[in-house]
Protein backbone atom coordinates (compact mmCIF):
# COMPACT_ATOMS: atom_id res chain seq x y z
CA UNK A 1 0.00 0.00 0.00
CA UNK A 2 1.11 3.56 -0.63
CA UNK A 3 2.68 5.81 2.18
CA UNK A 4 0.06 7.61 5.11
CA UNK A 5 -3.21 5.68 3.00
CA UNK A 6 -5.10 4.11 5.83
CA UNK A 7 -8.01 1.91 5.37
CA UNK A 8 -10.86 4.42 7.39
CA UNK A 9 -14.07 1.91 6.84
CA UNK A 10 -16.39 0.15 4.56
CA UNK A 11 -17.97 2.40 1.69
CA UNK A 12 -21.48 1.10 2.73
CA UNK A 13 -20.59 1.99 6.38
CA UNK A 14 -21.45 5.76 5.18
CA UNK A 15 -25.34 6.31 4.51
CA UNK A 16 -25.63 8.66 0.94
CA UNK A 17 -25.30 12.24 2.08
CA UNK A 18 -24.14 11.59 5.41
CA UNK A 19 -21.00 11.59 7.49
CA UNK A 20 -19.01 9.51 10.07
CA UNK A 21 -16.48 9.90 12.82
CA UNK A 22 -12.58 7.76 12.56
CA UNK A 23 -9.99 8.22 14.78
CA UNK A 24 -6.65 7.21 13.97
CA UNK A 25 -2.93 7.99 15.61
CA UNK A 26 -5.22 10.30 18.41
CA UNK A 27 -6.61 12.23 15.64
CA UNK A 28 -10.31 12.54 14.40
CA UNK A 29 -11.89 12.80 10.93
CA UNK A 30 -14.83 13.07 9.29
CA UNK A 31 -15.74 11.22 6.43
CA UNK A 32 -18.19 12.04 3.87
CA UNK A 33 -20.10 10.39 1.19
CA UNK A 34 -22.67 12.63 -1.18
CA UNK A 35 -26.08 10.91 -2.75
CA UNK A 36 -23.53 10.58 -5.98
CA UNK A 37 -21.76 8.11 -4.20
CA UNK A 38 -18.58 10.43 -3.90
CA UNK A 39 -16.49 10.54 -0.40
CA UNK A 40 -14.67 13.10 1.09
CA UNK A 41 -12.69 13.15 4.26
CA UNK A 42 -11.85 16.34 6.51
CA UNK A 43 -10.26 16.97 10.42
CA UNK A 44 -13.00 15.80 12.33
CA UNK A 45 -13.42 18.64 14.56
CA UNK A 46 -15.07 21.75 13.59
CA UNK A 47 -12.43 25.00 13.53
CA UNK A 48 -14.66 27.28 15.46
CA UNK A 49 -14.55 25.23 18.57
CA UNK A 50 -13.17 21.69 18.04
CA UNK A 51 -16.95 20.46 17.83
CA UNK A 52 -16.74 17.13 16.11
CA UNK A 53 -18.20 17.64 12.97
CA UNK A 54 -19.42 14.54 12.68
CA UNK A 55 -22.18 14.64 14.66
CA UNK A 56 -23.60 17.60 11.84
CA UNK A 57 -25.85 17.28 9.59
CA UNK A 58 -24.90 16.73 5.50
CA UNK A 59 -26.87 19.34 3.18
CA UNK A 60 -25.41 18.61 -0.51
CA UNK A 61 -21.39 18.86 -0.98
CA UNK A 62 -22.44 20.88 2.61
CA UNK A 63 -21.18 19.72 6.67
CA UNK A 64 -22.95 21.77 8.85
CA UNK A 65 -21.44 21.88 12.34
CA UNK A 66 -24.37 20.43 15.27
CA UNK A 67 -22.65 23.43 17.88
CA UNK A 68 -23.25 26.73 16.21
CA UNK A 69 -24.33 25.50 12.55
CA UNK A 70 -21.04 26.99 10.95
CA UNK A 71 -20.72 25.31 7.24
CA UNK A 72 -18.18 24.31 5.48
CA UNK A 73 -17.76 22.56 1.95
CA UNK A 74 -16.29 19.34 2.39
CA UNK A 75 -15.40 19.21 -1.20
CA UNK A 76 -12.57 21.49 -0.22
CA UNK A 77 -12.70 22.94 3.46
CA UNK A 78 -13.95 25.90 2.77
CA UNK A 79 -15.77 27.92 5.90
CA UNK A 80 -18.66 29.62 4.18
CA UNK A 81 -19.47 32.47 6.91
CA UNK A 82 -20.02 33.52 10.26
CA UNK A 83 -19.21 31.57 12.84
CA UNK A 84 -16.41 29.43 11.08
CA UNK A 85 -13.83 31.74 9.51
CA UNK A 86 -11.00 29.52 9.18
CA UNK A 87 -11.24 26.51 6.67
CA UNK A 88 -11.47 22.92 7.05
CA UNK A 89 -7.87 20.61 6.10
CA UNK A 90 -8.99 18.03 3.61
CA UNK A 91 -7.50 14.82 2.55
CA UNK A 92 -7.58 12.31 -0.35
CA UNK A 93 -9.97 9.78 -0.75
CA UNK A 94 -9.25 6.35 -2.69
CA UNK A 95 -12.33 3.61 -3.22
CA UNK A 96 -10.46 0.14 -2.80
CA UNK A 97 -12.11 -3.12 -3.46
CA UNK A 98 -15.55 -1.77 -1.36
CA UNK A 99 -13.46 0.26 1.48
CA UNK A 100 -12.62 4.20 1.53
CA UNK A 101 -9.39 4.94 1.98
CA UNK A 102 -7.81 8.21 3.41
CA UNK A 103 -4.52 10.07 2.60
CA UNK A 104 -3.48 10.40 6.50
CA UNK A 105 -0.04 11.61 6.04
CA UNK B 1 -32.23 34.09 25.57
CA UNK B 2 -31.27 37.21 23.62
CA UNK B 3 -32.67 40.34 24.96
CA UNK B 4 -29.81 41.78 26.74
CA UNK B 5 -26.16 41.61 26.34
CA UNK B 6 -23.59 41.59 29.62
CA UNK B 7 -22.55 45.01 29.11
CA UNK B 8 -26.51 45.56 29.88
CA UNK B 9 -26.20 43.41 33.62
CA UNK B 10 -23.42 43.42 36.06
CA UNK B 11 -25.00 42.23 38.77
CA UNK B 12 -25.71 44.52 41.84
CA UNK B 13 -24.44 43.62 45.22
CA UNK B 14 -28.03 42.24 46.98
CA UNK B 15 -28.02 42.37 50.64
CA UNK B 16 -31.05 41.41 52.18
CA UNK B 17 -32.55 44.03 54.73
CA UNK B 18 -33.08 41.35 57.60
CA UNK B 19 -29.42 40.32 57.32
CA UNK B 20 -30.12 36.52 57.49
CA UNK B 21 -28.44 36.44 53.99
CA UNK B 22 -25.01 37.27 53.15
CA UNK B 23 -24.79 39.90 50.22
CA UNK B 24 -24.32 38.03 46.90
CA UNK B 25 -22.94 39.20 43.96
CA UNK B 26 -22.24 37.45 40.87
CA UNK B 27 -19.96 39.20 38.19
CA UNK B 28 -22.36 38.21 34.97
CA UNK B 29 -19.56 40.46 32.84
CA UNK B 30 -17.38 38.51 30.36
CA UNK B 31 -14.53 39.68 31.22
CA UNK B 32 -14.34 39.36 35.26
CA UNK B 33 -14.16 36.96 37.87
CA UNK B 34 -16.57 34.60 36.82
CA UNK B 35 -15.39 34.60 33.57
CA UNK B 36 -12.11 33.67 34.80
CA UNK B 37 -13.99 30.80 37.41
CA UNK B 38 -16.25 29.43 34.41
CA UNK B 39 -12.87 28.54 32.67
CA UNK B 40 -11.51 27.06 35.54
CA UNK B 41 -14.57 24.74 36.43
CA UNK B 42 -14.65 23.40 33.10
CA UNK B 43 -17.57 25.31 32.03
CA UNK B 44 -16.92 27.29 28.92
CA UNK B 45 -16.86 25.62 26.21
CA UNK B 46 -17.99 22.81 27.76
CA UNK B 47 -19.56 19.06 26.53
CA UNK B 48 -23.16 19.13 27.42
CA UNK B 49 -25.82 16.46 28.11
CA UNK B 50 -27.79 15.70 24.54
CA UNK B 51 -30.48 13.02 24.96
CA UNK B 52 -30.05 10.24 22.43
CA UNK B 53 -31.62 9.99 19.18
CA UNK B 54 -31.64 7.70 16.48
CA UNK B 55 -29.45 9.59 13.60
CA UNK B 56 -32.01 8.70 11.12
CA UNK B 57 -34.83 9.51 13.06
CA UNK B 58 -32.16 13.54 13.95
CA UNK B 59 -31.40 13.45 10.05
CA UNK B 60 -35.28 13.59 8.89
CA UNK B 61 -35.89 16.60 11.52
CA UNK B 62 -32.72 18.19 10.68
CA UNK B 63 -33.75 18.69 6.60
CA UNK B 64 -34.08 21.75 5.50
CA UNK B 65 -37.21 22.95 3.20
CA UNK B 66 -37.57 26.75 1.84
CA UNK B 67 -41.71 26.02 1.85
CA UNK B 68 -42.57 26.77 5.52
CA UNK B 69 -40.61 29.68 5.96
CA UNK B 70 -41.36 30.94 2.47
CA UNK B 71 -45.22 30.83 3.64
CA UNK B 72 -44.95 32.20 6.99
CA UNK B 73 -42.59 35.12 5.55
CA UNK B 74 -45.56 36.02 3.17
CA UNK B 75 -48.31 35.75 6.02
CA UNK B 76 -45.92 38.04 7.74
CA UNK B 77 -45.35 40.65 5.58
CA UNK B 78 -48.93 40.85 4.11
CA UNK B 79 -50.11 40.84 7.73
CA UNK B 80 -47.34 43.93 8.21
CA UNK B 81 -48.70 45.39 5.35
CA UNK B 82 -52.18 45.39 5.64
CA UNK B 83 -51.89 46.05 9.17
CA UNK B 84 -49.63 48.85 8.51
CA UNK B 85 -51.97 50.30 5.69
CA UNK B 86 -54.93 50.28 8.07
CA UNK B 87 -53.16 52.23 10.89
CA UNK B 88 -52.34 54.96 8.11
CA UNK B 89 -55.64 54.87 6.86
CA UNK B 90 -56.94 55.39 10.36
CA UNK B 91 -54.02 57.69 11.20
CA UNK B 92 -55.83 60.40 13.66
CA UNK B 93 -58.53 58.63 15.01
CA UNK B 94 -58.54 56.12 17.70
CA UNK B 95 -59.13 53.63 14.91
CA UNK B 96 -55.37 53.19 14.23
CA UNK B 97 -54.64 51.56 17.69
CA UNK B 98 -55.94 48.30 16.65
CA UNK B 99 -54.03 48.37 13.66
CA UNK B 100 -50.98 49.73 15.35
CA UNK B 101 -51.00 46.79 18.08
CA UNK B 102 -50.88 44.38 15.30
CA UNK B 103 -47.94 45.98 12.89
CA UNK B 104 -46.33 46.23 16.56
CA UNK B 105 -46.05 42.88 17.83
CA UNK B 106 -45.67 42.17 14.11
CA UNK B 107 -42.61 44.07 14.00
CA UNK B 108 -41.37 44.71 17.17
CA UNK B 109 -41.65 40.92 18.53
CA UNK B 110 -41.99 38.66 15.86
CA UNK B 111 -38.99 40.04 14.32
CA UNK B 112 -37.34 38.25 17.35
CA UNK B 113 -37.60 34.74 16.37
CA UNK B 114 -37.35 35.59 12.32
CA UNK B 115 -33.92 36.79 13.46
CA UNK B 116 -33.13 34.43 15.55
CA UNK B 117 -34.19 31.43 13.62
CA UNK B 118 -32.55 33.05 10.46
CA UNK B 119 -29.63 33.49 12.55
CA UNK B 120 -28.94 29.48 12.61
CA UNK B 121 -29.60 29.50 9.20
CA UNK B 122 -32.04 27.34 9.93
CA UNK B 123 -35.19 28.53 8.64
CA UNK B 124 -35.04 28.59 5.25
CA UNK B 125 -33.16 25.91 2.94
CA UNK B 126 -31.31 28.79 0.83
CA UNK B 127 -28.71 30.10 2.54
CA UNK B 128 -29.38 33.91 0.60
CA UNK B 129 -32.77 33.85 1.49
CA UNK B 130 -31.59 33.32 5.49
CA UNK B 131 -29.67 36.26 5.19
CA UNK B 132 -32.16 38.42 3.55
CA UNK B 133 -34.40 37.62 6.35
CA UNK B 134 -31.44 37.90 9.44
CA UNK B 135 -30.92 41.40 8.04
CA UNK B 136 -34.41 42.65 7.80
CA UNK B 137 -35.18 41.00 10.89
CA UNK B 138 -31.99 42.32 12.95
CA UNK B 139 -33.16 46.33 12.09
CA UNK B 140 -36.80 45.52 13.59
CA UNK B 141 -35.66 43.69 16.69
CA UNK B 142 -32.95 46.36 16.87
CA UNK B 143 -29.93 44.18 17.33
CA UNK B 144 -26.86 45.04 15.01
CA UNK B 145 -26.33 41.44 12.85
CA UNK B 146 -22.78 40.78 13.26
CA UNK B 147 -22.54 41.73 17.40
CA UNK B 148 -25.71 39.71 17.69
CA UNK B 149 -24.56 36.65 15.46
CA UNK B 150 -21.73 35.94 17.66
CA UNK B 151 -23.22 36.87 21.18
CA UNK B 152 -25.93 34.26 20.07
CA UNK B 153 -23.07 32.10 19.02
CA UNK B 154 -21.78 32.42 22.48
CA UNK B 155 -25.04 31.65 24.28
CA UNK B 156 -25.16 28.60 22.66
CA UNK B 157 -21.83 27.47 23.68
CA UNK B 158 -21.77 28.25 27.06
CA UNK B 159 -26.13 28.74 28.18
CA UNK B 160 -26.63 30.15 31.12
CA UNK B 161 -23.14 29.79 32.47
CA UNK B 162 -22.03 32.79 34.56
CA UNK B 163 -19.50 35.04 33.14
CA UNK B 164 -19.49 33.26 29.68
CA UNK B 165 -23.13 34.20 28.15
CA UNK B 166 -23.47 37.55 27.10
CA UNK B 167 -27.63 36.82 26.92
CA UNK B 168 -28.81 35.71 30.52
CA UNK B 169 -31.78 38.10 30.53
CA UNK B 170 -32.68 37.30 34.47
CA UNK B 171 -29.34 37.85 36.24
CA UNK B 172 -29.27 37.05 39.84
CA UNK B 173 -30.48 39.24 41.74
CA UNK B 174 -32.29 40.19 39.07
CA UNK B 175 -32.94 43.64 37.66
CA UNK B 176 -36.60 44.49 38.08
CA UNK B 177 -36.86 48.17 36.64
CA UNK B 178 -34.95 46.78 33.66
CA UNK B 179 -37.33 44.03 32.92
CA UNK B 180 -40.40 46.25 33.40
CA UNK B 181 -38.74 49.05 31.45
CA UNK B 182 -37.67 46.09 28.55
CA UNK B 183 -41.70 45.45 28.19
CA UNK B 184 -41.12 48.51 25.65
CA UNK B 185 -37.72 47.65 25.18
CA UNK B 186 -36.74 50.46 26.70
CA UNK B 187 -33.51 49.88 28.40
CA UNK B 188 -32.58 47.71 25.56
CA UNK B 189 -33.25 50.76 22.77
CA UNK B 190 -31.44 53.10 24.84
CA UNK B 191 -28.37 50.77 25.29
CA UNK B 192 -28.50 49.93 21.31
CA UNK B 193 -28.39 53.70 20.80
CA UNK B 194 -25.31 53.83 22.41
CA UNK B 195 -23.54 50.67 20.88
CA UNK B 196 -24.79 52.13 17.67
CA UNK B 197 -22.97 55.30 18.52
CA UNK B 198 -20.10 53.45 19.80
CA UNK B 199 -19.89 50.90 16.51
CA UNK B 200 -20.47 53.86 14.22
CA UNK B 201 -17.10 55.37 15.54
CA UNK B 202 -14.88 52.29 14.89
CA UNK B 203 -15.22 50.99 18.74
CA UNK B 204 -16.24 47.93 20.50
CA UNK B 205 -16.85 47.57 24.35
CA UNK B 206 -14.17 44.89 25.89
CA UNK B 207 -17.09 42.60 26.39
CA UNK B 208 -17.62 42.82 22.56
CA UNK B 209 -13.72 42.34 21.95
CA UNK B 210 -13.95 39.16 24.06
CA UNK B 211 -16.55 37.15 21.65
CA UNK B 212 -16.66 39.22 18.16
CA UNK B 213 -13.08 37.32 16.36
CA UNK B 214 -11.13 40.77 14.67
CA UNK B 215 -12.33 39.63 10.70
CA UNK B 216 -15.81 40.44 11.67
CA UNK B 217 -15.39 43.95 13.16
CA UNK B 218 -15.37 46.01 9.90
CA UNK B 219 -18.58 44.71 9.39
CA UNK B 220 -19.81 46.29 12.35
CA UNK B 221 -18.79 49.83 12.13
CA UNK B 222 -20.45 49.60 8.93
CA UNK B 223 -23.72 48.00 9.74
CA UNK B 224 -23.62 50.74 12.79
CA UNK B 225 -23.37 53.36 10.14
CA UNK B 226 -26.30 52.06 8.01
CA UNK B 227 -28.22 51.65 10.96
CA UNK B 228 -27.90 55.38 12.26
CA UNK B 229 -28.10 56.72 8.29
CA UNK B 230 -31.75 54.78 8.66
CA UNK B 231 -32.92 56.43 11.77
CA UNK B 232 -32.28 59.61 10.51
CA UNK B 233 -33.74 59.33 7.88
CA UNK B 234 -36.98 58.63 9.57
CA UNK B 235 -36.24 61.64 11.51
CA UNK B 236 -36.00 63.58 8.91
CA UNK B 237 -39.27 61.85 7.15
CA UNK B 238 -41.03 62.69 10.55
CA UNK B 239 -39.49 66.36 10.21
CA UNK B 240 -40.54 66.79 6.58
CA UNK B 241 -44.80 65.44 7.54
CA UNK B 242 -44.58 67.38 10.42
CA UNK B 243 -45.81 63.92 12.22
CA UNK B 244 -44.74 60.81 13.76
CA UNK B 245 -46.58 58.27 11.12
CA UNK B 246 -43.22 57.67 9.49
CA UNK B 247 -41.92 56.85 12.89
CA UNK B 248 -44.97 54.46 14.22
CA UNK B 249 -44.02 52.55 11.05
CA UNK B 250 -39.90 52.38 11.20
CA UNK B 251 -38.26 52.20 14.29
CA UNK B 252 -40.93 52.64 17.13
CA UNK B 253 -42.39 49.89 16.96
CA UNK B 254 -39.69 47.95 18.19
CA UNK B 255 -40.70 49.43 21.05
CA UNK B 256 -44.27 49.87 21.26
CA UNK B 257 -44.53 45.95 19.91
CA UNK B 258 -41.64 44.70 21.49
CA UNK B 259 -43.53 43.50 24.93
CA UNK B 260 -44.00 39.97 23.06
CA UNK B 261 -40.44 39.39 22.99
CA UNK B 262 -39.88 39.68 27.01
CA UNK B 263 -43.04 38.10 27.11
CA UNK B 264 -41.89 35.13 25.10
CA UNK B 265 -38.37 35.36 26.11
CA UNK B 266 -38.63 35.11 29.72
CA UNK B 267 -40.00 31.65 29.37
CA UNK B 268 -36.82 30.39 27.98
CA UNK B 269 -34.25 30.36 30.72
CA UNK B 270 -35.29 33.22 33.39
CA UNK B 271 -35.17 31.35 37.32
CA UNK B 272 -33.61 27.94 36.04
CA UNK B 273 -30.40 27.06 37.10
CA UNK B 274 -27.06 28.39 36.11
CA UNK B 275 -24.09 26.71 35.46
CA UNK B 276 -25.17 23.72 34.42
CA UNK B 277 -23.96 21.41 31.48
CA UNK B 278 -27.41 20.33 30.88
CA UNK B 279 -30.19 22.22 28.72
CA UNK B 280 -32.78 20.46 30.42
CA UNK B 281 -31.98 21.86 33.98
CA UNK B 282 -31.38 25.46 32.57
CA UNK B 283 -34.08 25.96 30.00
CA UNK B 284 -38.11 25.56 29.20
CA UNK B 285 -39.90 23.66 26.88
CA UNK B 286 -44.00 25.43 27.40
CA UNK B 287 -46.65 24.51 25.33
CA UNK B 288 -48.01 27.26 23.27
CA UNK B 289 -51.39 28.06 21.08
CA UNK B 290 -50.92 28.10 17.57
CA UNK B 291 -50.93 32.06 17.29
CA UNK B 292 -48.20 31.94 20.05
CA UNK B 293 -46.06 29.42 17.68
CA UNK B 294 -46.65 31.36 14.53
CA UNK B 295 -45.42 34.45 16.37
CA UNK B 296 -42.79 32.92 18.60
CA UNK B 297 -41.59 30.57 15.18
CA UNK B 298 -41.83 27.17 17.84
CA UNK B 299 -38.86 28.78 19.85
CA UNK B 300 -41.42 27.50 23.00
CA UNK B 301 -39.35 24.05 22.68
CA UNK B 302 -36.44 25.76 23.84
CA UNK B 303 -34.96 22.77 25.62
CA UNK B 304 -35.09 21.06 22.04
CA UNK B 305 -33.25 24.23 20.00
CA UNK B 306 -30.56 24.39 22.63
CA UNK B 307 -30.22 20.41 22.17
CA UNK B 308 -30.34 20.25 18.60
CA UNK B 309 -29.68 23.68 16.95
CA UNK B 310 -29.68 22.17 13.58
CA UNK B 311 -33.34 21.07 13.75
CA UNK B 312 -35.56 23.43 12.10
CA UNK B 313 -38.30 25.70 13.68
CA UNK B 314 -40.82 23.35 11.69
CA UNK B 315 -39.91 20.57 13.10
CA UNK B 316 -39.48 21.35 16.97
CA UNK B 317 -42.73 19.94 17.37
CA UNK B 318 -41.25 16.57 16.05
CA UNK B 319 -38.20 16.57 18.02
CA UNK B 320 -40.16 17.14 21.39
CA UNK B 321 -42.04 13.89 20.59
CA UNK B 322 -38.54 12.22 20.07
CA UNK B 323 -36.80 13.57 23.11
CA UNK B 324 -39.51 13.98 25.73
CA UNK B 325 -39.11 10.85 27.61
CA UNK B 326 -35.79 11.76 28.86
CA UNK B 327 -36.61 15.75 29.70
CA UNK B 328 -38.49 17.17 32.42
CA UNK B 329 -42.16 17.62 32.07
CA UNK B 330 -43.06 20.25 29.98
CA UNK B 331 -45.14 23.34 30.90
CA UNK B 332 -48.68 23.38 29.83
CA UNK B 333 -48.43 26.69 29.09
CA UNK B 334 -47.36 30.41 29.39
CA UNK B 335 -49.46 31.24 32.36
CA UNK B 336 -48.21 28.00 34.20
CA UNK B 337 -44.76 29.29 33.14
CA UNK B 338 -45.16 32.68 34.21
CA UNK B 339 -46.70 30.71 37.91
CA UNK B 340 -43.33 29.70 38.54
CA UNK B 341 -41.16 32.29 36.94
CA UNK B 342 -42.71 35.65 39.10
CA UNK B 343 -42.56 34.62 41.99
CA UNK B 344 -38.86 32.88 41.73
CA UNK B 345 -37.97 36.48 39.94
CA UNK B 346 -39.40 37.92 43.04
CA UNK B 347 -37.51 35.84 45.97
CA UNK B 348 -34.08 35.97 44.20
CA UNK B 349 -34.34 39.66 44.42
CA UNK B 350 -33.67 38.68 47.85
CA UNK B 351 -32.49 35.27 48.25
CA UNK B 352 -29.84 35.55 44.68
CA UNK B 353 -29.06 32.25 45.03
CA UNK B 354 -32.33 30.88 44.97
CA UNK B 355 -33.64 29.21 41.59
CA UNK B 356 -36.03 26.39 40.05
CA UNK B 357 -34.73 23.11 39.97
CA UNK B 358 -35.68 21.28 37.23
CA UNK B 359 -37.00 17.62 37.89
CA UNK B 360 -35.55 14.91 35.46
CA UNK B 361 -37.41 12.03 34.07
CA UNK B 362 -36.83 9.18 37.32
CA UNK B 363 -34.11 6.35 35.83
CA UNK B 364 -32.94 8.75 33.17
CA UNK B 365 -28.95 9.50 33.09
CA UNK B 366 -28.85 12.59 34.47
CA UNK B 367 -25.70 14.40 34.38
CA UNK B 368 -24.09 15.76 37.89
CA UNK B 369 -26.33 18.62 38.69
CA UNK B 370 -23.50 21.21 38.70
CA UNK B 371 -20.47 19.63 37.54
CA UNK B 372 -17.69 21.98 39.89
CA UNK B 373 -19.50 26.08 39.91
CA UNK B 374 -20.09 27.43 43.29
CA UNK B 375 -22.00 29.79 44.15
CA UNK B 376 -19.56 32.15 45.40
CA UNK B 377 -20.57 35.25 47.92
CA UNK B 378 -19.11 38.20 47.27
CA UNK B 379 -15.71 38.68 48.57
S1 LIG C 1 -18.18 24.80 16.95
FE1 LIG C 1 -18.68 24.53 14.89
S2 LIG C 1 -19.71 26.33 14.36
FE2 LIG C 1 -19.12 26.62 16.37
Amino acid sequence: MDEGWIDACGLEDIEPEDVIGFSHGGARYALYRTDDDRYFATDGLCTHERVPLYNGFVMGQIIECPKHNGRFDFTNGEAKGAPVCENLKTYETQQRNGRLFVKIA
Amino acid sequence: MTMSRPDQHISKTAGDKTGTHLPTLRDYSLVGRESALAEENGLAAAEWYSVKIDRKVLKGLMKRKDGPAIRDTIIWFAALALSGAGGIYFWGSWWCIPFFLVYGVLYGSSSDSRWHESGHGTAFKTPWMNEALYSVASFMIFREPTIWRWSHTRHHTDTIIVGRDPEIAAPRPPDIKTLLLNIFALVNAWKGIQSLILHARGRLTPEEESFVPESERSKVYRTARIYIAILVAVVVACLAFQSILPAMLVGLPTLYGGFMTIFFGLTQHAGLAEDVLDHRLNSRTVYMNPLFRYLYWNMNYHIEHHMFPMVPYHALPGLHEAIKHDCPEPYPGTIAAYREIIPTLLRQTREPEYHVRRQLPSGVDAVPYNPGAVFKTAG
